[in-house]
């Protein structure tokens, strides 16, 4: 533990000080770990909504032919399924919630570079979800088409904020792609220049390089704080030093490096050059080394630990295990000659949602039962949390795995209806969702009983400096600068 | 308000103007790529469309561009060196510019919107493709740069208020200095924007 253990009498952050007071101090709040909060609600919203949406669909999907609802309205709820939880979850959630909450902490800081700035995001980011949201009630009703619309180097920072770091540089790289393309379509539609519209004279293939540009990486923005995570429970839960510190920062460094480059193996049935298909498909093998690396090392440093199975640790290594299983998968699709047997089948949704879901959503939930003690001042039950994590264990496996089967047998993603071969694993997948969702109810009332017991300072017996602060921590995180003499997981 | 106090850093808030430039030169980027292929894929129609732009204003507005960035760059030594007055005059003279490149540039569009240029006409529909993508990327590139040249000259103007009143002063200028930046990369646009739609050819 570091020396800087300050015993303040001030407030915890959670309590209004200012002049405003209630539901006015939080939307105009500036500090950090408020507006986390502020994301964490905004994102729990949008995810109930966007897994309702999902549930509905295993529920369509049970038997063949119809159920509920025709094929019209079963496109445009996997559109809208897809871009709440793309858009409006994943791509954002662990940067803004625990990006936010734990990494000025981390890293000794009071607050953000830019607090106000950051609090504008937040604004901006309800206005795109507002208008998210209206789109679907405006003009020929909703759309269609899927979420893709086709046409400093210190050895004393904790690894989550090298893996925020490297996210940031993703974001600020790729983002403007997206958003120059998003404006080409606006030309496009208002003024008929044609960019990407082949009637007036544009290229819809042109659109698809543009969207990946920005899309590919914007999965490396999902999972890389996801990693992050990742890093910290395990060396906490097994008391031991984390193993490859090195390897593990490089790697988060090289993953988004690399990341950049590989956004055309989602189009290798798209049309492209022999060399490119080439160059792509070598390029995302080698982004699968760095990603191996961190396995290794997260596997080594729990090797000979004490381990600990509280439900952050059983979060992290489920993980492990789904990562593992969404990695290998995607390398199937990475290869040139399978990607043309698996392109647009059940194994794409089910490669999808194992590193997705099973990778950032699980540590998203990790993150969540790691820093809840730290974020709200309260234990939550242990053994309810196991169980839930059981049910969304077994529930997972059961909802997507079946679709890697029935995918290599044929079945098409983005179907209504289907054949009466696949009903058996169909129906399975539908039971599995819905075992997940009881997981899900089941952990969500768990930490929102608020019975717990207070939390201590350092439930979990972490080193990072989070930990040396009172649970919740007050509105000023450090009053003097905290000093650290010692290296970040010094266990030993 | 229920929050602490904000310390002032101006190193951190000129690194947050370099990074929102570079996601800037990313924006122009994908511009860039999409001219790029398209002038790969019908080079003839590209050379004879683009002789249809008048190269003397483009290349005014070029030097109206360079002179202004100087004049701003040297508006803040001016605030250094504690010159109010000539500070004024150098933002004066910046600002002026880029009126003289918006009525550059209203008469240059206004020509070829009179005879009909532009994405939509009928005559746009009788030309080939490239012709009607060339006129497309013209609008939307120098419209996209002209938004910039717009917003640049806003913060120019606050930058200016501020001067004036005081509040920009030898120990305080980050929102020049920033303003500057801004205007330095809307420049930097222009200098590649020129070559791209009046002299490749």
């Amino acid at each position: 533990m570091s020396e800087n253990t300050h015993l303040h009498e001030e407030p915890s952050y959670l309590v209004d000080t200012g002049k405003r007071k209630g539901i006015l101090a939080w939307l105009t709040t500036i500090d950090h770990k408020r507006i986390a909060l502020l994301y964490l609600w905004s994102i729990m919203v949008f995810f109930i909504v966007g897994g309702i949406l999902g549930e509905t669909m295993r529920t369509e999907l049970y038997k063949p032919g119809q159920q509920f609802y025709g094929p019209q309205t079963y496109n445009a709820i996997f559109t809208l399924h897809g871009l709440i939880m793309i858009f409006l979850i994943v791509i954002p959630g662990l940067t803004v919630v625990f990006g936010n909450f734990v990494m000025p902490i981390m890293i000794g800081a009071n607050d953000v570079a830019f607090p106000r700035l950051n609090l504008f995001t937040w604004y901006l980011y309800i206005l795109g979800a507002a208008i998210v949201v209206v789109s679907q009630f405006t003009g020929d009703g909703p759309p269609d088409t899927g979420w893709t619309f086709y046409a400093p180097y210190s050895t004393q920072t904790p690894l989550l904020p090298w893996a925020i770091y490297a996210t940031a540089w993703i974001q600020i790289l790729a983002t403007p792609v997206i958003g120059i393309t998003l404006l080409m379509i606006i030309a496009e539609r208002t003024f008929h220049i044609g960019f990407f519209d082949p009637a007036l004279g544009g290229d819809p293939v042109l659109y698809q390089h543009l969207f990946w540009i920005y899309s590919h990486p914007a999965v490396y923005i999902m999972i890389l704080p996801a990693m992050g995570v990742i890093t910290e429970i395990i060396p906490t839960f097994c008391q031991k030093q984390i193993y490859g510190y090195k390897a593990i920062a490089i790697s988060s460094l090289a993953i988004a490096g690399v990341g950049y480059f590989v956004w055309g193996h989602h189009m290798f049935t798209s049309g492209m050059s022999k060399e490119a298909i080439w160059l792509f498909s070598i390029l995302t093998f080698l982004v699968a080394v760095p990603s191996a690396i961190k396995v290794f090392n997260w596997v080594a440093t729990m090797y000979k630990g004490s381990i600990d199975l509280k439900p952050p640790l059983l979060y992290a290594i489920a993980f492990i295990f789904l990562f593992m299983i969404g990695g290998f998968t995607g390398l199937v699709q990475g290869a040139l000659a399978t990607d043309i047997q698996v392109h647009d089948t059940a194994f794409i949704v089910a490669h999808f949602h194992y590193i997705i879901f099973g990778g950032v959503g699980f540590a998203f939930l990790g993150a969540i039962h790691y820093w809840y003690p730290k974020m709200f001042g309260r234990m939550y039950s242990n053994r309810i949390a196991n169980i839930a994590w059981g049910f969304l264990f077994a529930g997972f496996n059961l909802l997507y795995f079946p679709q890697f089967i029935i995918g290599l047998e044929g079945m098409p993603r983005r179907y209504f209806d289907y054949l009466p071969q696949f009903t058996t694993a169909q129906q399975i997948s539908t039971w599995g969702g819905y075992i997940l969702a009881i997981g899900m109810i089941i952990m969500i009332v768990n930490l929102f009983r608020k019975k717990g017991e207070k939390a201590t300072a350092n439930p979990w017996g972490g080193k990072t400096l989070e930990w040396t602060l009172p649970s919740p921590p007050p509105m000023e995180n450090f009053t003097t600068p905290p000093v650290v003499p010692e290296k970040p997981y010094n266990y030993d | 308000m229920n929050q602490i106090s904000i310390p002032r850093d101006d190193e951190g808030a000129k690194l947050g103007m370099w990074i929102f430039i570079f996601t800037e030169i990313l924006l122009f980027g994908g511009l860039f790529l999409v001219y790029a292929v398209m002038r790969q894929r019908n080079p003839d129609d590209f050379h004879h469309a683009s002789q249809q732009l008048n190269t003397f204003i483009g290349a005014l507005n070029t030097v109206v561009l360079l002179a202004s960035s100087m004049s701003i760059a040297m508006s803040i030594s001016a605030v250094q060196k504690k010159d109010k007055r000539m500070a004024t005059i150098l933002i004066s003279i910046t600002l002026l510019c880029a009126v003289i490149f918006l009525v550059n540039k209203y008469f240059e569009w206004g020509h070829k919107i009179s005879i009909s240029l532009y994405p939509g006409t009928d005559l746009m529909k009788e030309l080939s493709h490239g012709y009607v993508l060339f006129f497309s990327l013209y609008f939307f590139m120098t419209g996209l740069h002209m938004l910039h040249l717009v917003v640049g000259a806003v913060i120019l103007i606050v930058a200016l208020v501020k001067v004036r009143m005081g509040l920009i002063n030898e120990g305080s200028y980050m929102l020049l200095e920033n303003g500057a930046l801004y205007w330095h990369l809307v420049d930097l646009i222009w200098i590649f924007l020129f070559p791209l739609l009046y002299l490749v050819t």
